[in-house]
């Protein structure tokens, strides 16, 4: 007897399971059961499980009987003919879906050549594992798996064209490459998929060699002839908003141009993009702290607004402005309403960005890297033929990290600009390397892909000969004009009187726990404690109670709260976090009492 | 000759004087030696700690980089040797944090001549290891209707160890005053005198029975007689020294145990502070890592001059400092601020961590040194 569960819960049991499990199958091929429910035989247990729950993982298989497809050359016909569709396929039970379970019970054949009578079912592509991004790695069979997971992630993360109405839209963080180019080694998915619509890369030269160190530990040095030409040419988009909310009491927020006596003015100078409307003009060149969207909100305590009070004079100024550390021009002015009907200000600002050094790019294999040096074109090597690279890569990439379809990439690369075709490289049905290089023999070139190269500073011919080719590079959205920081004086906690945290704030880089040790073992005392004084503070002492007295700049007098000012108040140098420890240690009830004594 | 190095005896430790003497030839001229001894005497003092120097924080810096490495290897370790030991960080840590129960105990015995040969290592492990009436007992039963326990023997088991019924039973009598026992060739039925008893009492007695003490030492669980270099030894599983330097076959000089609480218990604190050395620097090495002795051993000296072992947590070591601050600046705070308010407690800031605090030089290193004369 075997039992059967249905969706894990048991519902019976049966004598048969074997044929039981045939029969459904039959039947769901037959169109008699849904062909969303699954059927798995566990031979341990010799139990049978039906799953028909939404979520399970699924794929599709071609059905194979007595080691033939059940698609033939007619269905393929037919479909290419549009007389049939992917519903007509599943409705006929020539292909069907599998989850995990139901897999377990099959054999599958990889691709047709293999198939033996034993064999339950066909991949319909071996592509067909591999998930999008993944599937758009060329020669992705030639990499080491975690190289193409790596490749596939990489490519979520590049700057391409993403939608084509990109000007009407008020999209968050928006990266946009310019010069978009189809890859010309591709797979099957690029067409599928329609890539060629919204492309994410470039075709570049790439040279496998090394640049005066600065390609060492994965950077990469770019051709100042290739950026001036638009390589890696993107733009920043980043919209700011304002609206005019309404508080109780009929008090709105008001879009216009600050009056001077609002609380909190900055200056003239950063109001001066401004026009009439308390709007900012569209192509007006702005930097940090440059207001776009002029704004002053009505006082925020209302208790505070009697009737001797003059209303304007109390308004709160909260205009937007651009960030810390940002730049660019305005793109695009929207002026419409929220949900709630009150009037909604947009502003996108856009900021054309060249590549930099830091600027971060990959090929598709995960080979990232960051720019270490741009170099005029006219010192970059080149090759016999007069070519200068684009970019050059080190070669100390390569071997422990195994991305052969790296180089494969590279040759097919190199065949397909010469030979002005793309080049097929879908994973497990790629072209063959062999007839690559053999064609790249009839083109003229050195069937191994390497080259003659000259150093471009002084022309001598360079004793080894340089892998050479194109290959489809990716610019990736992390650009270091967005993280990009540093600071001396800035912002600080009202708390602790420490520095803030964090880029967005404007900063410190905070000298930790760790980091405070190694000043110890090196007995930099002194050192050490300079680089703790951001929140240092003088405190008058009480010499008296041991309390923390006050000081009166005005009457340039201390006096003691609690003993007066005939007793002697001396200040010592201590950090505010000291003092704020303190201040809690008070409000528990414990008497922090200093003995102040002298240090010399 | 001799004079020469007598004159250098107090400007030199011991052991370097040693290693001078085994590698200087005896024919080195009087000039030559002293030239030698005097570059060796300002080596000697060049590689002393300055004063201020902060070693403890080196020595903390210089175990715990290699330390991070450590973890990741732990895993692949475990196992390998022929006894389950910890080994690796939960090894060091375990050592460090002072803590009484480990979670292998072990033993390695050192045989004296002739058993370190090899004669008897069979028997003499099998003697030292501790057999408990669970392990010779097949079942027990209660006997609910008479309110009896009835427990069968397993005759195979008791031979292999070397025990007869009658000890056995002898050695049960102890344990269950009020029952009568009756004892055949591979059963023993134990039935209360008292008519009170219930079922309650009858199931703690057998629970109580399953771990009478029969033979061996108590606490070794298990034993593995090894060679090693071309000497048997017994390596076990579970710790008892006092119990096993007692007996006469045990080589007492060499045999050691990983609990350095015995050790500290059995031979006294500087045996123990010595042990906690040995078995921090054996992980370290175990794992290919390059860390300075010195540095465990200024650990183990921290842990150990109180005479008890401290281990490094905020019940031990941290408990020690004399600062109210630096105590609160490492877990608890509320504790020590609460117990420092209660009985007023001074804080002289004298040390680094109170003075990070308030913004202070701290007085290691350039901050150590100040103005002898008063300045008035």
């Amino acid at each position: 007897m075997s039992e059967v569960y249905l969706n894990n819960k048991l519902a019976g049991e049966v004598d048969n399971p074997q044929e039981i499990v045939e029969q459904f199958r039959e039947q769901r091929r037959k169109g008699e059961i849904s062909p969303n429910a699954n059927i798995f035989f566990n031979e341990l247990t010799k139990d049978v499980y039906v799953e028909t729950q939404k979520g399970r993982a699924r794929r599709p298989l071609i059905v194979v009987k007595d080691g033939r497809p059940l698609i033939t050359e007619e269905h393929l016909k037919k479909l290419e003919k549009d007389e049939m569709q992917w519903q007509d396929l599943l409705q006929e039970g020539l292909i069907e879906y599998l989850d995990a379970g139901e897999e377990e019970n099959c054999y599958v054949a990889f691709i047709e050549d293999q198939l033996t009578p034993d064999h339950t079912h066909l991949e319909i592509s071996p592509l067909s594992m591999l998930g999008l991004t993944a599937s758009l790695v060329p020669y992705g069979n030639f990499n080491q798996s975690t190289r193409l997971n790596a490749g596939a992630k990489n490519q979520k993360q590049a700057v391409g064209f993403y939608a084509a109405n990109f000007s009407v839209r008020m999209d968050m963080d928006v990266n946009l490459l310019h010069y978009p180019q189809k890859p010309i080694v591709q797979t099957m998915m690029h067409d599928i998929w329609n890539f060629d619509q919204h492309a994410a890369g470039q075709n570049i030269v790439v040279a496998i060699m090394s640049y005066k160190g600065y390609n060492m530990e994965d950077a990469i040095v770019l051709n100042r002839g290739s950026l001036d030409r638009g390589f890696g040419r993107s733009t920043y988009y980043r919209p700011s908003l304002a609206e005019e909310l309404r508080y109780a009491g009929g008090l709105v927020d008001e879009i216009s141009i600050p009056d001077k006596d609002v609380k909190g003015y900055k200056s003239e100078k950063d109001y001066r993009f401004l026009e009439g409307d308390g709007i900012i003009y569209p192509e007006a060149v702005v930097r940090e702290g440059d207001v776009i969207i002029g704004k002053t909100s009505p006082p925020r305590f209302l208790s505070s607004l009697d009737e001797y009070s003059i209303a304007s004079s109390t308004r709160r100024e909260s205009s937007v402005a651009l960030r810390h550390g940002e730049k660019g021009i305005i793109d695009f002015v929207l002026i419409t309403e929220n949900e709630e009907g009150n009037r909604l200000i947009q502003v996108r600002v856009r900021d054309p960005r060249t590549p930099e050094i830091g600027d971060k790019f990959t090929s598709r294999h995960g080979q990232k890297g960051v720019v270490g040096l741009i170099v005029p074109a006219e010192d970059m090597p080149f090759s016999s033929s007069g070519i200068t690279p684009d970019i050059i890569f080190s070669p100390h990439g390569i071997p422990s990290r195994m991305t052969i379809a790296h180089l494969i990439e590279l040759l097919g690369g190199k065949v397909g600009a010469l030979s002005g075709r793309y080049i097929n490289g879908t994973t497990f049905d790629a072209e063959p390397e062999d007839a690559l290089r053999k064609e790249l023999l009839n083109l003229g070139f050195k069937e191994n892909g390497m080259e003659t190269f000259y150093n471009g500073e002084t022309g001598e011919r360079m004793v080894a000969q340089i892998y050479a080719g194109n290959m489809y590079y990716l610019k990736l959205k992390h650009m270091v004009a967005n993280k990009l920081h540093s600071r001396a004086r800035g912002p600080i906690q009202l708390l602790t009187r420490q520095p803030t945290e964090g880029r967005a704030k404007e900063g410190g880089l905070r000298l930790g726990e760790m980091e405070k040790d190694t000043f110890i073992a090196h007995g930099a005392s002194l050192l050490l404690k300079e680089r703790f004084d951001s929140d240092r503070t003088i405190v008058p002492v009480c010499e008296e109670c041991g309390l923390i007295a006050v000081s009166d700049e005005f009457r340039n007098r201390s006096y003691c709260p609690l003993c007066g000012d005939t007793v002697e108040i001396n200040n010592i140098d201590i950090s505010y976090a000291f003092k704020l420890i303190l201040d809690e240690f008070k409000s528990l009830g414990i008497y922090p009492k200093l003995q102040l004594e002298s240090k010399y | 000759m001799g004079d020469l190095y007598k004159e250098y005896m107090d400007k030199l430790p011991a052991r370097v004087m040693q290693e001078l003497k085994e590698y200087l030839p005896g024919s080195v001229s009087q000039s030559k030696l002293r030239q030698v001894l005097d570059k060796t005497v300002e080596e000697y003092e060049e590689s002393k700690a300055a004063p201020g120097e902060c070693i403890g924080n080196v020595s903390a810096e210089s175990i715990g980089e290699p330390g991070t490495q450590m973890t990741l290897n732990t895993f692949h370790f475990a196992g390998v040797a022929e006894m389950n030991v910890t080994v690796g960080l939960p090894r060091i840590i375990e050592i460090l944090d002072g803590r009484k129960e480990l979670s292998t105990p072990s033993m390695e015995i050192y045989l004296n001549k002739p058993y370190s040969q090899g004669k008897d290592i069979k028997k003499l492990a099998l003697s030292v290891k501790e057999t408990l009436f669970n392990d010779i007992a097949v079942e027990f039963l209660i006997n609910i209707v008479d309110l009896s326990i009835t427990i069968v023997l397993d005759r195979g088991q008791m031979k292999s160890v070397g025990l007869i019924p009658s000890t056995v039973v002898n050695a049960m009598k102890k344990q269950t005053k009020g029952y009568i026992v009756k004892a055949d060739s591979n059963e023993i039925i134990l039935k209360s005198r008292s008519k009170d008893v219930n079922l309650n009492n009858l199931y703690n007695t057998k629970e109580k029975l399953k771990k009478v003490h029969l033979k061996g030492i108590k606490g070794v669980k298990q034993v593995l007689p090894v060679k090693r270099g071309d000497e048997f030894m017994i390596i076990t599983a579970g710790s008892n020294l006092k119990e096993i330097l007692r007996l006469d076959f045990v080589d007492s000089s060499r045999t050691v145990t990983n609990n350095v609480f015995e050790i500290a218990n059995v031979l006294g604190i500087e045996a123990a502070r010595q042990a906690i050395i040995n078995e921090v620097f054996g992980v370290i090495e175990n794992q290919g890592l390059n860390v300075d002795i010195r540095h465990i051993m200024l650990v183990a000296d921290t842990m150990c001059t109180t005479s008890v072992i401290k281990g490094i947590t905020r019940y031990g070591v941290v408990s020690e400092k004399s600062s109210v601050l630096a105590r609160a600046s490492f877990e608890t705070p509320i504790k020590h601020i609460i117990n420092a308010a209660l009985v007023g407690e001074i804080d002289f800031l004298e040390s680094v961590v109170e003075n990070i605090m308030i913004n202070q030089p701290v007085p290691v290193g350039t901050g150590l040194p100040t103005l002898v004369t008063k300045v008035k």
